[in-house]
């Protein structure tokens, strides 16, 4: 084989980087499922949704119900709560958002929030931090606001809202 | 290993199988006749000590999973019917659970021996990156073992730690969806830690297979730093070594059979007795003690990094702690790059051993502080130790190396025990044994 030869792309290269090519996409694609069997399951993703009835939670209480595994925090705020937390100026906020974005349009007395702090997952206290009628994460001191908005410490994000809506005035649907 | 085989079968059977599958060779040569440096103190014998624990965790653990239930419905309960209803439960449950916190109080001894001693140099560059390697696994395994009995500890624990992997920008919530097995940690976690724990122990056998042949072709350190240079400096491993290695480990087993029979309890956290609830967090969570170190300074990390005199933030305080956190390990990995000092020893480096005191005070200051709520004081401590840390391995290594006066090396091995008059015929007779 002389050097120009050598330099020049030949069959055998072809069948050679096209069999690469074909073992790589074969190996992945038998490495994918035995990846995504971790991911949630059917079982898992059949829990998706729970009904919740509000009658049952009095204004200024606090509850906790489950979800997904994951505990939610329903919280019926007072009025005070309600315009304390529409007061806060955005600049004030680490993760800036204002009280309409956290609730439903004239259902500001309904708070549902996913209760794991969005630092490591803790569960807030309620009403024992700096913020009254917010939440005090005592893992690692983050603050969050009566809107659950994160005012202070490592945490990044204000608490979560799980994707829900009200079916009527006193039954709300969640996931 | 190191050096040509020294073994010469004796009878038939011995001979017949050298000649099909060298295994006795193999041990001979690495366990019996191994020739290792006359000077070792007992700083050396934790890596026996580890290899013994290896084997009683895996023991144990075999034998616990004989009756352990892994659903989150059992989990806690079976471990309860282990410690009071199965015939020496109690102690197989808390040899395990101790032995866990042993294994680790040995590695960490191990490592910082080796931190001091110069292990990581040339020509043991491998071998000290596969030790990194099995501490990175054993902690793993630990962490994994301890969702197990799916206490309120354990699930918290699994919680925070698996949340970790949140902070990386875009995946980071799919990544954690994929190893929690839903949103949050529940049955489908449990059952596959569970399966991962019982798997990484027998990756660390593999690694420390390979730790071990890495350790046997340049032969071991030894505290005079100096390289082995003829007869004189070694002895063979038995019966020297296997006789130091073995006495070691019987007072390393006091304190073990100590808490194992009297205190089974003392190393853990008294929240790990209550159930797991996915409602309620303990007020003061905290990780087990070998842990402490690195949480604190996961948690030292309160501030966001961003650009100077603007609001643009690059890595936020989450991201920030888990980086510091992992990277504290990680920058283990290029010690042996990061230490410019071609002496060994720390023993022959006056300014260096300071600056190793002040690590080891760091060190065992973060695990204290771990244990501490995350404000005020605590905090302007942690990041104080965090930055010496990561000072003493980026900053101190590098520089210290080319500006030190170090102190004057002995000659050999046999010169650093017996005076630099004893070159002479250090005892002939110990030296049979060696041949
Ligand atoms: C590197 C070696 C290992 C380490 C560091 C380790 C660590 C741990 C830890 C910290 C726990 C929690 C103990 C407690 O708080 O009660 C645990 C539990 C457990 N481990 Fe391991 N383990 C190791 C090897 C193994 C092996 C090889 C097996 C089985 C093949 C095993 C099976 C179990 C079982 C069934 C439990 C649950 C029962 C219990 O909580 O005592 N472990 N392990
Ligand atoms: S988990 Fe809430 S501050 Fe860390």
């Amino acid at each position: 084989m002389t050097a120009d030869v050598k330099n020049e792309p030949t069959r055998r290269d072809f069948l050679y980087i096209a069999t690469g090519a074909v073992g790589v996409v074969g190996v992945g694609s038998a490495a994918w499922p035995l990846v995504d069997q971790m991911n949630p399951s059917a079982a898992v993703q059949a829990l998706a949704t729970v009904e919740f009835d509000l009658s049952t939670v009095e204004q200024g209480a606090l509850v906790l119900i489950k979800w997904n595994g994951l505990p939610i925090f329903v919280r019926h705020r007072t009025p005070d709560a309600i315009a304390e937390a529409q007061g806060t100026a955005l600049a004030d906020l680490k993760d800036p958002a204002p009280d309409s974005a956290r609730v439903k349009l004239g259902q500001e007395q309904w708070l549902i929030m996913i209760a794991n702090c969005t630092h490591l997952g803790c569960v807030p206290e309620f009403d024992t931090g700096v913020f009254r009628g917010g939440w005090d994460c005592k893992c690692h001191g983050s603050q969050y606001d009566s809107a659950g908005r994160v005012r202070s410490g490592p945490a990044p994000k204000n608490l979560v809202l799980p994707p829900y809506e009200f079916l009527s005035d006193t039954l709300v649907k969640i996931g | 290993m190191s050096g040509p085989s020294t073994y010469t079968p004796k009878n038939g059977f011995t001979k017949w199988m050298d000649s099909r599958l060298p295994i006795l060779r193999l041990v001979n040569d690495s366990f019996v006749d191994y020739p290792t440096p006359r000077n070792l103190n007992y700083w050396w014998t934790f890596g026996a000590i580890l290899s013994f624990m290896l084997v009683v965790q895996i023991v144990t653990g075999v034998v616990l999973a004989m009756n352990y239930v892994p659903t989150a419905a059992m989990a806690f309960d079976s471990v309860e019917f282990i410690r009071r209803d199965v015939n020496w439960g109690r102690i197989i449950q808390s040899a395990h659970a101790v032995g866990a916190s042993m294994f680790f109080a040995a590695v960490y001894i191990h490592i910082f021996r080796g931190i001091y001693y110069g292990s990581y140099k040339a020509p043991r560059e491998i071998l000290w990156i596969l030790g990194v390697v099995i501490f990175l696994l054993m902690m793993a395994t630990g962490f994994l073992g301890y969702v197990l009995p799916w206490g309120q500890m354990s699930f918290w624990a699994a919680t925070v730690i698996t949340s970790f992997f949140s902070a990386i920008p875009l995946v980071g919530d799919g990544l954690v969806q994929l190893i929690r097995g839903g949103l949050s940690i529940d049955n489908a976690t449990l059952t596959r830690f569970y399966s991962l724990h019982y798997l990484l122990p027998f990756m660390i056998v593999g690694v420390v297979g390979l730790h071990i042949w890495a350790l046997h072709v340049p032969g071991n350190g030894n505290p005079a730093g100096v390289e082995v240079k003829d007869k004189k400096d070694v002895l063979p491993f038995h019966p020297y070594y296997t006789m130091k290695d073995l006495f070691a480990l019987v007072v390393f087993l006091l304190p073990f059979a100590w808490f194992m029979f009297f205190a089974p309890d003392a190393l853990g956290h008294p929240d790990n007795y209550i159930v797991a609830d996915s409602q309620v967090t303990p007020l003061h969570i905290v990780p087990e003690w070998y842990f402490m170190p690195f949480y604190a300074i996961l948690r030292a990390i309160t501030f966001n990094i961003g650009i100077p005199f603007t609001d643009i933030v690059l890595i936020n305080s989450k991201l920030g702690g888990v980086i510091a956190m992992f990277g504290a390990i990680i920058v283990l990995f290029f010690l042996p790059w990061l230490d410019s000092s071609k002496v060994r020893s720390g023993s022959f480096r006056p300014v260096f051993k300071g600056f190793y005191l002040l690590l080891v005070i760091s060190f065992i200051g973060l695990g204290w502080l771990g244990s501490k709520p995350a404000d005020g004081i605590y905090v302007i401590l942690a990041q104080g130790f965090t930055a010496y840390y990561f000072g003493y391995f980026l900053i101190i290594l590098p520089i210290l190396g080319k500006i030190e006066t170090t102190r004057p090396l002995p000659n050999s091995i046999s010169e650093s025990v017996l005076g630099p008059s004893a070159t002479r015929e250090p005892a002939a007779a110990t030296m049979q044994g060696a041949e």
